[in-house]
Order: structure tokens, then C-alpha cells, then sequence
């Protein structure tokens, strides 16, 4: 008999049994307590979806139908392309009703005044369980076991589901998110629509404003916060470039220690320098006070504002427009260098004429990565904002400040989304259009030139200077946590640290430091982050790169667009779609998961997708050919020749899970309070020893975490030969 | 398949981390966060049968929230932080009323809270607002002590006095209300609005105009008298002022949420935290407010109320949404963001 009817039978009956014992709705102390399961004859809200359906909840009638119609058609038809249109359109009837009744029914009885005028009173409904969610998993395998019987995709039922799946994840976890601003805009605190909010907002001087241009009093937000982010994204792109420079076409010394400097800033908690900043060049911080005591200047608060943001931020995405060029530099086929030079162009035409232009490209991806990561940095603004502040800060704070404005934040959201959004497209245009066109000739052994005199000594020197102070920076970082009173009294003492990470022994072990508790939610939501992020991210990859199904582009599309979503526009959207019934997580780790998972997941994709490219898809065939389906291919073939790939993704979402600050801080609870968010506290408080001596642990733990996966890497890399001892 | 098991291992050593505790308490702290944790601290040692899950928030934010969450409500209680916003609450609906058994044990202002709000909050300390200023920075500059509202507009102290937004913090709402209640609305904001050409920045923090001046990169800041203290305790330049003319003062209050998920818990925390015992043991956490309870003994570096000249605040008048929201939206349009940054 065939496959078909023997997974249809295995969904079926899963779906039964999660409508007679699994509760229907959520628990409210949990799922996996399992202190659900004592009680559940006695309460009523723990009954499963056919006993809710049978007490009167009649919004639940639709699904058992919807089910036992499956049923009927599995024992009344046989497999094939008839069966499948309709498993299909039932797949996709259960799901829309479970949108529907689950947005339209809300706890307190109907969410909008026009059903209840329609359809008289209903009892309210708290938010989705265990019961729900599995049936609505359920329904979207229909949808693709119906499609495989239609014999979509040569029938393969593995591809298919996992496409539903992701679609359906990424529906939840990032586009209903985004709606839910935009509904939340138009909605009073009780719910009721109302459109004053936004008419108020939408024009309003504070955001809009260009009186600065005429001398008239501070601009708008938007407007800085756009000139703040064009600032950035040029020096970032150009110090980025004189790194690349020195890097390969110079003599310089230090081009290990180069790179060195390149990953401290992505394992750094984002405000710490911004904190360093202060310490350093604040109004009473070290170097203000030395060159105040060499000048007898005054130098005053010149840091606070948009210049300090501005340093700190080229302070930390200098690496990654160093990182996106270093491969466009080296890139540059030397052959057209010397074709030019043999020409008789002199070194510096060559490099104005020829090097320059060919780079172009990676020039202008590094403007836009440094443009959106201004945008959306929200800990350097934190830190150093003066009074005015930028849009990632202003939407946090029209929802958490008194003034609580949800329609103010959805405005600013939007105003901050079409920004990176603009510049994202803007960068795919660009990319789509020329990259092939400048990447240049086949076969040349040869060497990079090196950089024409009149252009090495200045660039050599920005480099020198830039890392110095970066250096200095560092050490400001790691020195601020060992010092009693940062500018007053530099005794050293350990006090942050045994405060922040003391232990007592006396009567058992007992974690009393202060961040232990922080430390290690943070620790365990990113290990469980980490590989559901490799995992989802990989998957997606191989999709994208192996298999052919319509609508492909627009799917790759909308996950790489999450890439240019800030990271406080998730935050709140995570808040307004997740607080309330269907789906209901705020307050739980689960949340600050999912969070992660889909917000890291394009640099997995993109991994994935890259080394896919490299594995010949002769292997697939091959074992394609050999019989097995494409599960196992991925799993047995695949998998095992992407364990780079899969250590990388790794590695990038556990350490953005600890270091990412700007979704998170909406996101944390009494709970699961985040290292991140703890150590803002600490800063809003003025504890900066504490803040900085427990940065500079996640730090170190971040690098040592770092240092075993390479060590992973590196291993595999040598028992290549051994392939098969390697992949057990 | 070592990576797999070491996962595996790993994976059933976290799930306790994510069952479900016996009892527990969310708790809502916003005070500074070393009393905040030194209160959980304690009473989880007093009783050892409850968990506390604290999560510190200014009570400009824990109102957002609590407001954010009522159609359910994830916190069971919340300490500490201004009256103003906990009356809000209180007004809102967004509170239990409780009287606690302990209630006699506490001070006048205490109970008065209590009364103006229908018994949905209560006192738990108090103190009154003023300024500390960088005693170095005024010397080298050579600049008198400011002792009345008035000195501050003095314009040699351009750029060197921090206050925090009202929008955000509650300190900054009180000092608003006080200047409003000490001089008349019109000229409290054209106070303001002088004092503005002085103001450096409007932080978003209350305490945070304190601790930059005692890091020297402020002046002054317009902050709650105990705050000041604090910094003084710790070892930073800073006098704390009482202004002549007669000040404001906040009483940080108490509320139980409605409909939180362990209102049991709440209350044990409630009344435990009444007690005089537990309040004398604040000052240790570097709490200089005045405690509540009568019989609790305030710390020595407390700034004596006795010496401050207090107006009598109308708690129930600016503690009211709608004359907040007036005061607030006069304070955007006329002062807000117009600091010189």
C-alpha cells in the first residue's frame, strides 16, 4: 500500500489524539510543567479542542468537521490527483478558521463591536495550546500531502511540507508581527479602533521638522536620525576600505592583529562602547582631562548628541564594512592592474581608473550594511543621546515612557521601516545590476600591486591611528571593571566582579552575584536558539538553492527582507502580536526564542545557500538515484559535507542571541531577564563597574565559546580524507 | 554523535530551568535596583516556599507596562517608584484595593496615599525633592551654592544642570507638579522655560542627573534629596540642597495588579514588606528614603524632613490622568526637546 495513505493515517491520528487529549487552550503556568495533567477533569479551560466543542464552544465545531471530512475522504477515496485537490483545500479551509475564530474571539468575548452587534455575545477564549498549535500543524501537512498526491514537485511529500512549514513559521513569526503595528496604531489601549492617534502623529514637527536647515530650533527626528545614518555608512565604508587596503596591498606589519580587531566589535554588548566613549572622552573622562591639562581648553559635552553616536557607531561597524570589503579588494583580478600598468599608466592611475571602479560594488554593499546597521543601532543611541535621540530610541520610548503611545511607535516604526527597506532594495537593484559586470578576468597568477605611495602613507596612517584608538577603547572596556570609582578613585578592586559573579559556599553552593540569575537564562535561551537557528536557516538554504518551486523568489525575498527590519521595530511588533489571544507568549522564554531564531535566520540562509553552491549536485542525483528520498539525502548527504556551514550559523546566532539588545528589551520579563537588557540597567542606574566588568565576562565567554567551535571547524577540516569517521 | 549526546545531556540539565516552579511571585521593582534586590534577596530567605521573579523598571515604564498588559496582566505586584504613576493606576482600574493588616503600623503620609486612591496603593517610603550639585566643578568655576529654585537660573550655570524628562520619569513629573504647585502654572513654565537655557540634557532616567554630576559630567542635577545622598555615601563630590523656597515630595507606593496570576503570593509580599523589620534593613541597600512604617529607623545619611520646607502636594489632583496629560503635553510643546544638545 502506498505512501500516501500510510502518512495520511499517521497525520490523522495524531490529529485525533491531540483533539481528545491534549488541552486545547494555553496553560497558564506552562505546558511543560505538566501540572496541567492532575487537574484536568476538574477545570474546564483544560479540556481538549473536542470537549471544549462539546461544552458549547461552537467556534471549534468547523475543525472536527474539518477533520472527520479528512477522515472521510482517506477511507471513501483512493490516493491520487482528486483526493490531493481536496485534502488541499481542506488543509487550507482548517487554517483560515483557526485565524479566524482565534483573531475574532479574544478573552473577553468578540474583538471588534461589529460581530457582537451581528452575532450576539460569546464566551471569551483564552489563547492557543499545545492542542491548538498541533492542529493547526496539522492542517498545513494537509496542504502539502494533498499537493504531493497532486504530484507537485514530483510528489515529494518531505520538500513540500517543509516549504509549508517555513511559509507558515515565517507568516507568524514575522509578517502577522509587522501587521500587528500596524493595527496596534489604529487601536486604543481597550482595544476599540480609532484613527486619532495616528492623524496626531503623522505630521508631527517633532518627527518632520526641518527648522534646523533654517536655524529655526532642532530638526525632526527622521531627519537625523537619516543624517546620522549617511554619516556612518560613509566613514564606515571608507575606513573599512583603508583597512582592506592595508591589508593586501601594503607591507604593513600587524595584518593578523588587523583581523583580530575585526571580531571584537561583533562580540561586544552593543552599548559598551558607547560607555567606553564616556569614560574616555566625556566631559571628565581620561583623554578630556589630559588635553584639557596639555590646552587649557575647555572642552565640555561635545560627546552627547549625535557626535558621539556617530563615533561609536563607526567605531563598531568598521569591521563589518571591513569584512564585506576585504573580499571585493581581493577580488580585483590583479591581471587588469597589470594590463593597465603595462599600458603605461602610472600606479596611481591604475588605482583611480581601474581598482577604484572595479571595486565599486563592494563599496556601495558596505554603505548600505553600514546605513541599516546606523539605523537600527538603539545601545550606542542609549548611551549617548543627549536630549534628542533617534528613531530606534524615540519608538522605545513612545512605548515605554509615561506618554505610552503605541500609535506614536507604530508611526515612528513605519517612518524607520521604509528607510531600511528603501535601502535594502536599493542595494539588491545595485547589486543585481552590476555585480557580474565588474567581476573581472579568468586565471592570473599573479600578485596585487601595491598601493601607490601618495595613497599608502595616509592610509596607513588613518589604519594605524583608527586601531589605536580602537585599542584603547578595548582596554578602557576590560581596565572600567577592575577600578573602584571610574574618575575618582582608581584603586583597583574586584568588588564588580564578586558582586555581579560572587559564589558563597556556606550551606551548599549558592550563586549570590548579582547576574548569575541573567547570566544564566541568557546562556540557555541562546543554546537553544543557536541550533534552531542553524537548523531553520540551513533548511531554508537547501530549499532555496536545491529545489525549484514556484514563487521561490518572492519566498527568499521576504526572509532576506527580516535582515533589514530593526531590531526595536521587532521588539514592539513582537509585543503587540504576542500579548494577547491566538497567540500568546509574552513573558515566556519561548518568545525571546522565536525572536532569535527568526531574526538571525537570513545569515544561515545565506550560509547555507553559499555553501550548497560549492557541493556538486551530482551527489544529490547520485543518491537520489540510489533510492533514497530527499529526507535522507539531506540528512545522510548533505548535512555531513556542511558542517562548516552549519558551526558558522552556529556560532553567529548563539552570539547575536547574547548580544543583541534592541528587540530584546522589549522582551524581557521578571522571569527571563536577558544579560543585555540587565546590564542597560545597570547603565541607567550609573552602575558602570558592575555593567562593565559583567561585559567583559559575556565577552570572554563569547570568545571561548567562539575558540571551540574553530576548533570544531578546524578538526573536520583535517580528517577530510576520513570522510566517513568525520560525519558519524 | 558526541555532539549530539553532549546536546542531549546538556538539554535535560536546562529543562528544569523551564519547568514551572511550586510558588512564585512577579514583581515589578522600581526602585533603584540594589534595594530592588536586596529585597527579593530577603524575602526569599524569609520565606523559602515562594520564588520571586523581579524584573526593575522605572515607574514611568512599569505603568506602560501594567497598562500594555491588562487585558492580561503577567506581573502580580509592583514596588516602589512614585506615587503619581501608582495613583494612575489606581484610577485606571489597573489595581486591587487591599488594606493591609499592617496598615496602623504606618505613617500619617503613608495612609493618606492609601485613602486618596480607594486603598489600591499604599506608601512604602518617601522623599523630597531637590538638587545635588559637583562641589569641584562649582569650585573651579568658582560659582556660589544654588539654594533656592531661583539661583538655578543664574547664567553662569549654562549647560551644567541635568533634570530628567517628565515624559519618562516620575521624578521629573514631580519636580513639574512641584513648580506648578509652589508658583502658579504660567510662570512655573516660564520658569521652565528660563531654566531650559541651563539645562544640558533631559535625561530619561530620575536618577541618572545625580549621577552625572557626580562623575563631573554635569553640574547639577534635579533630582529626590535621597538620591543625592546616595552618591555623596558613595564617595562623589555632591551636596544635596533642599530648595528655600519649599519643595515638593513623592511617596513611593505599593500596588497589588488586578488579576495577576498569584495574588496569594502578592499579598504575603505586601504585608511582609510593610513591616518595620524589613524597612530597617533598606539602608544597607543604600536606601536613604524615609520607610513607612513608624517603628522602622531611617538611616543616618537621611536627609531630615523636618529641615525641608515641604509644600503640601495634592496628590489626588497631580496624580489624575487628565491634569497629568495636560501638564505633560504643555511641557512637549513648550520645553521638550528644545534643550540645546
Amino acid at each position: 500500500m502506498n505512501a500516501d495513505n500510510r502518512r495520511l493515517d499517521l497525520i490523522l491520528a495524531g490529529a485525533v489524539l491531540c483533539l481528545l487529549v491534549l488541552p486545547w487552550y494555553k496553560i497558564r503556568s506552562g505546558f511543560f510543567g505538566f501540572g496541567w495533567i492532575g487537574d484536568m477533569l476538574a477545570r474546564p479551560d483544560l479540556w481538549p479542542g473536542a470537549f471544549q466543542a462539546a461544552a458549547g464552544r461552537w467556534q471549534l465545531w468547523p475543525v472536527l468537521l474539518l477533520v472527520a471530512a479528512v477522515a472521510g475522504l482517506r477511507l471513501t477515496a483512493p490516493s491520487g490527483a482528486a483526493r490531493g485537490r481536496w485534502l488541499v483545500r481542506l488543509g487550507v479551509l482548517g487554517l483560515a478558521w483557526l485565524v479566524v475564530e482565534g483573531l475574532s474571539v479574544g478573552t473577553r468575548g468578540w474583538n471588534w463591536g461589529l460581530l457582537e452587534r451581528l452575532l450576539g455575545e460569546v464566551a471569551g477564549q483564552p489563547a492557543f495550546g499545545a492542542g491548538a498549535v498541533m492542529l493547526g500543524l496539522f492542517f498545513a501537512c494537509l496542504i502539502s500531502f494533498g499537493a504531493a498526491e497532486r504530484g507537485a514537485l514530483k510528489g515529494d511529500a518531505f520538500v513540500l511540507t517543509a516549504i509549508v512549514l517555513l511559509i507558515l513559521l515565517v507568516a507568524v513569526f514575522v509578517f502577522y508581527p509587522i501587521l500587528s503595528i500596524f493595527t496596534g496604531a489604529f487601536q486604543d489601549f481597550d482595544g476599540s479602533f480609532t484613527a486619532q492617534g495616528v492623524r496626531r502623529n503623522i505630521g508631527d514637527p517633532k518627527i518632520w521638522s526641518l527648522s534646523c536647515l533654517t536655524g529655526g530650533g532642532p530638526c525632526g527626528v527622521a531627519w537625523r536620525t537619516l543624517f546620522l545614518a549617511l554619516c556612518t555608512a560613509s566613514a564606515t565604508t571608507v575606513l573599512g576600505l583603508a583597512f582592506a587596503l592595508v591589508a593586501t596591498r601594503t607591507r604593513f606589519p600587524f595584518k593578523r592583529g588587523l583581523r583580530l580587531l575585526t571580531v571584537l566589535p561583533i562580540i561586544t554588548p552593543p552599548f559598551v562602547v558607547g560607555l567606553a566613549l564616556t569614560m574616555l572622552l566625556g566631559r571628565s573622562g581620561t583623554l578630556t582631562q589630559l588635553i584639557e591639562a596639555a590646552t587649557g581648553l575647555e572642552l565640555g559635552r561635545w560627546l552627547y548628541g549625535l557626535t558621539g553616536i556617530w563615533l561609536a557607531q563607526v567605531l563598531s561597524f568598521t569591521p563589518i564594512a571591513f569584512l564585506v570589503l576585504i573580499g571585493v579588494v581581493e577580488g580585483v583580478s590583479p591581471a587588469m592592474e597589470e594590463a593597465s600598468q603595462t599600458l603605461r599608466a602610472g600606479r596611481w592611475r591604475t588605482f583611480r581608473k581601474v581598482s577604484l571602479p572595479l571595486m565599486a560594488p563592494g563599496l556601495a554593499n558596505a554603505f548600505l550594511i553600514g546605513f541599516i546597521e546606523s539605523m537600527a543601532d538603539f545601545g550606542n543611541p542609549l548611551v549617548l543621546g543627549g536630549s534628542g535621540g533617534v528613531l530606534s530610541t524615540e519608538i522605545f520610548f513612545s512605548v515605554v515612557g509615561a506618554q505610552n503611545d503605541p500609535s506614536r511607535a507604530a508611526v515612528l516604526a513605519a517612518v524607520l521601516l521604509f528607510f531600511t527597506l528603501s535601502a535594502f532594495l536599493a542595494q539588491r537593484l545595485w547589486l543585481s545590476g552590476r555585480s557580474f559586470a565588474t567581476v573581472g578576468g579568468k586565471g592570473d597568477g599573479g600578485r596585487h600591486a601595491l598601493l601607490p605611495a601618495r595613497v599608502a602613507a595616509p592610509v596607513i596612517g588613518l589604519v594605524a591611528l583608527w586601531s589605536l584608538f580602537t585599542v584603547i577603547v578595548y582596554a578602557m572596556i576590560l581596565f572600567g571593571g577592575f577600578v573602584k570609582l571610574w574618575g575618582l578613585d582608581h584603586t583597583l578592586t574586584l568588588d564588580h566582579y564578586i558582586r555581579a559573579f560572587g559564589i558563597s559556599l556556606d550551606g551548599g553552593l549558592r550563586w549570590t552575584g548579582v547576574a548569575w540569575n541573567s547570566f544564566w537564562t541568557t546562556m540557555t535561551i541562546a543554546l537553544i536558539a543557536a541550533p534552531l537557528t542553524a537548523g531553520v536557516g540551513l533548511l531554508t538554504g537547501w530549499l532555496i538553492a536545491r529545489q525549484r518551486f514556484p514563487g521561490k523568489a518572492a519566498f527568499e525575498f521576504a526572509l532576506m527582507m527580516s535582515f533589514a527590519i530593526p531590531g526595536t521595530v521587532i521588539g514592539i511588533s513582537y509585543i503587540m502580536a504576542f500579548n494577547l489571544p491566538p497567540i500568546q507568549m509574552t513573558g515566556t522564554a519561548l518568545i525571546l526564542v522565536a525572536c532569535f531564531v527568526f531574526r538571525n535566520m537570513p545569515v544561515g540562509v545565506r550560509g547555507g545557500v553559499a555553501a550548497m553552491a560549492q557541493l556538486d549536485t551530482s551527489l544529490d542525483e547520485a543518491s537520489l538515484t540510489l533510492g533514497a528520498n530527499s529526507g535522507r539525502t539531506l540528512r545522510r548527504v548533505i548535512l555531513p559535507l556542511l558542517r562548516p556551514a552549519i558551526l558558522a550559523a552556529l556560532v553567529y546566532s548563539f552570539v547575536r542571541a547574547i548580544t543583541s539588545i534592541s528587540a530584546v528589551i522589549f522582551l524581557v520579563s521578571a522571569k527571563y531577564n536577558m544579560a543585555t537588557a540587565y546590564i542597560v540597567g545597570l547603565v541607567e542606574n550609573g552602575q558602570y563597574g558592575v555593567a562593565i566588568a559583567y561585559s567583559s565576562v559575556l565577552i570572554v565567554v563569547m570568545v571561548a565559546v567562539i575558540g571551540i567551535f574553530q576548533l570544531l571547524v578546524g578538526e573536520r577540516r583535517l580528517r577530510r580524507p576520513a570522510a566517513s569517521e568525520a560525519a558519524a | 554523535m558526541k555532539i549530539t549526546t553532549t546536546a542531549a545531556v546538556a538539554g535535560t540539565a536546562l529543562l528544569p530551568a523551564f519547568a514551572a516552579g511550586a510558588a512564585e511571585l512577579n514583581l515589578i521593582c522600581s526602585a533603584d535596583v540594589v534595594i530592588c534586590e536586596k529585597l527579593v534577596t530577603e524575602f526569599e530567605r524569609a520565606h523559602s516556599d515562594i520564588g520571586v521573579n523581579m524584573v526593575r523598571l522605572s515607574s514611568g515604564e512599569a505603568y506602560a507596562k501594567i497598562r500594555a498588559e491588562a487585558r492580561n496582566p503577567q506581573t502580580d505586584l509592583w514596588w516602589g517608584g512614585t506615587g503619581d504613576p501608582h495613583l494612575q493606576a489606581a484610577a485606571d482600574g489597573l489595581t486591587v484595593e487591599y488594606q493591609s493588616p499592617r496598615l496602623s503600623e504606618l505613617h500619617d503620609w503613608a495612609v493618606a496615599q492609601a485613602e486618596t486612591s480607594g486603598h489600591r496603593t499604599v506608601g512604602v517610603y518617601s522623599g523630597a525633592l531637590g538638587w545635588g550639585y559637583n562641589t569641584r566643578i562649582f569650585e573651579a568655576k568658582g560659582l556660589e551654592e544654588p539654594a533656592c529654585w531661583a539661583d538655578l537660573l543664574n547664567p553662569d550655570l549654562q549647560g551644567e544642570i541635568q533634570m530628567a524628562d517628565p515624559n519618562s520619569s516620575g521624578t521629573a513629573y514631580t519636580a513639574l507638579a512641584t513648580l506648578v504647585q509652589l508658583m502658579g502654572e504660567d510662570e512655573a513654565f516660564d520658569y521652565l522655560k528660563q531654566l531650559n537655557a541651563n539645562v544640558a540634557q533631559y535625561t530619561k532616567s530620575g536618577s541618572a542627573p545625580v549621577r552625572a554630576a557626580g562623575r563631573g559630567e554635569a553640574g547639577l542635577g534635579i533630582v529626590f534629596m535621597h538620591d543625592a545622598v546616595a552618591q555623596t555615601v558613595e564617595g562623589f563630590p555632591i551636596r544635596t540642597i533642599a530648595p528655600c523656597e519649599g519643595t515638593g515630595y513623592e511617596v513611593g507606593s505599593m500596588s497589588l495588579v488586578e488579576g495577576g496570576p498569584n495574588p496569594d503570593e502578592a499579598v504575603v509580599f505586601y504585608d511582609w514588606v510593610l513591616g518595620a523589620e524589613v524597612q530597617d534593613l533598606m539602608p544597607e541597600a543604600g536606601s536613604y528614603q524615609l520607610p513607612s512604617n513608624k517603628a522602622a529607623v531611617a538611616s543616618e545619611h537621611a536627609p531630615d524632613l523636618g529641615q525641608v520646607k515641604l509644600i503640601d502636594y495634592d496628590f489626588a489632583e497631580y496624580g489624575s490622568s487628565d491634569r497629568r496629560r495636560a501638564l505633560l503635553a504643555r511641557w512637549d510643546s513648550e520645553i521638550g526637546g528644545r534643550a540645546t544638545d
